[in-house]
């Protein structure tokens, strides 16, 4: 407690020596950003100077960003991610027709998995709410088009590989809240997500990579320009956009991943 | 202009702020700790930094509250302290 106020009360007094906001006269207002705002637009034709810093200035920065949220996913893999367990003791289904829950306990028989009639209903009961599942399927698709327009649109509006990520994770999890689990781990299955976060990172840093083959400075998009047919400003562009969509499956992928594993404790059979 | 709105959020921010660390309930920390979040990103649309708010909200308010929600679903509701 002791440490925590005087730490706190010394960088509080030690505040005092920052420039002021806005202050037009501070080292980082005085030759860093004045030359983004002055060259942004002309170096990468990329309007929103945010993008332009984030994925090609500090491009190298924004690499490990996305390769930290892959250890994060990771970590939660190998920290809760546990093997199903054989069987349970009763299994509830509900008869769609009627609205009927049935419980079947021990070796009774089971419906098939792909039953249109039975459906597998979580052990805490779930009541059977129509509205918010046609709802929220009505819903879905729009956010994930927004998502979309998010990431191809981030070099003109805020936005970019992060938010639309976040935006495609959070349809899904929203279909897993609405129906149930096991039906969101069928249409985004665990492998696949382990699959797209490493294809993710992969695809930044392999972008990195391709310009240091073509000989030029890690992550400096110029150098692609012969291989995308265009001049060295619109290669830096594209270099963004591919950059930005590689970040994008990352985030989303780790996310969905993430929640699979935090959701259902790491059994992947019953969520939220 | 500004200067009320950035009064106005801020205290809506402290007050946020300390109410996810009084309240005893963990599920209602993490709603308080949305709203937190939320607030941290009308603090950044008001300063201009959009982006930073677009992340705030899609990040803090949204995500981070599911998982929230998940650990707690899954742990105890009431804290020890």
């Amino acid at each position: 407690m002791i440490a925590v106020v005087l730490t706190g009360g010394l960088l509080i007094f030690h505040t005092g020596d920052f420039p002021d906001f806005g202050d037009a006269n501070s080292p980082a207002n005085t030759y860093l950003s004045p030359y983004y705002l002055e060259h942004g637009q002309a170096d990468t034709h990329a309007p929103n100077v945010v993008t332009s810093v984030l994925a090609d200035y500090r491009g190298y920065d924004t690499m490990f960003e996305t390769t930290v949220v892959f250890a994060a996913g990771l970590a939660c893999f190998f920290l809760l991610r546990r093997k199903k367990s054989p069987e349970e003791t009763t299994r509830m289904y509900r008869h769609l027709p009627t609205g009927v829950t049935l419980h079947i306990k021990e070796g009774g028989k089971l419906p098939a998995e792909d039953s249109r009639v039975f459906r597998r209903l979580d052990s805490h009961f779930v009541p059977h709410q129509i509205i918010i599942k046609n709802t929220c399927r009505l819903v879905i698709p729009f956010i994930q088009i927004f998502a979309l327009y998010v990431v191809a649109h981030g070099h003109y509006s805020p936005g970019g590989g992060f938010q639309g990520g976040v935006l495609l994770a959070a349809s899904i999890i929203l279909y897993a809240i609405s129906h149930d689990l096991r039906r969101a781990i069928r249409r985004f299955p665990e492998k696949v997500a382990a699959l797209f976060g490493s294809l993710g990172v992969l695809i930044y840093a392999g972008t990195g990579a391709l310009c240091l083959l073509f000989g030029a400075n890690f992550l400096n998009y110029e150098a692609l320009a012969p291989l995308l047919g265009v001049d060295a400003v619109m290669a830096r562009s594209h270099g963004i956009l591919i950059v930005e969509i590689g970040v994008a499956f990352a985030v989303m992928a780790v996310i969905i991943w993430i929640y699979y594993n935090l959701s259902s404790a790491g059994k992947h059979d019953e969520g939220l | 202009m500004t200067i009320p709105i950035d009064l106005a959020i801020l205290t809506l921010v402290v007050i946020s702020g300390i109410g996810a660390l009084a309240v005893k309930d963990l599920l209602g920390a993490a709603i308080v700790f949305s709203a937190y979040s939320f607030l941290m990103c009308l603090a950044w649309a008001v300063m201009g930094a959009v982006d930073v708010a677009f992340t705030e909200a899609a990040v803090g308010a949204g995500v981070s509250t599911v998982f929230c929600v998940a650990a707690v679903f899954h742990t105890t509701r009431r804290t020890k302290d």
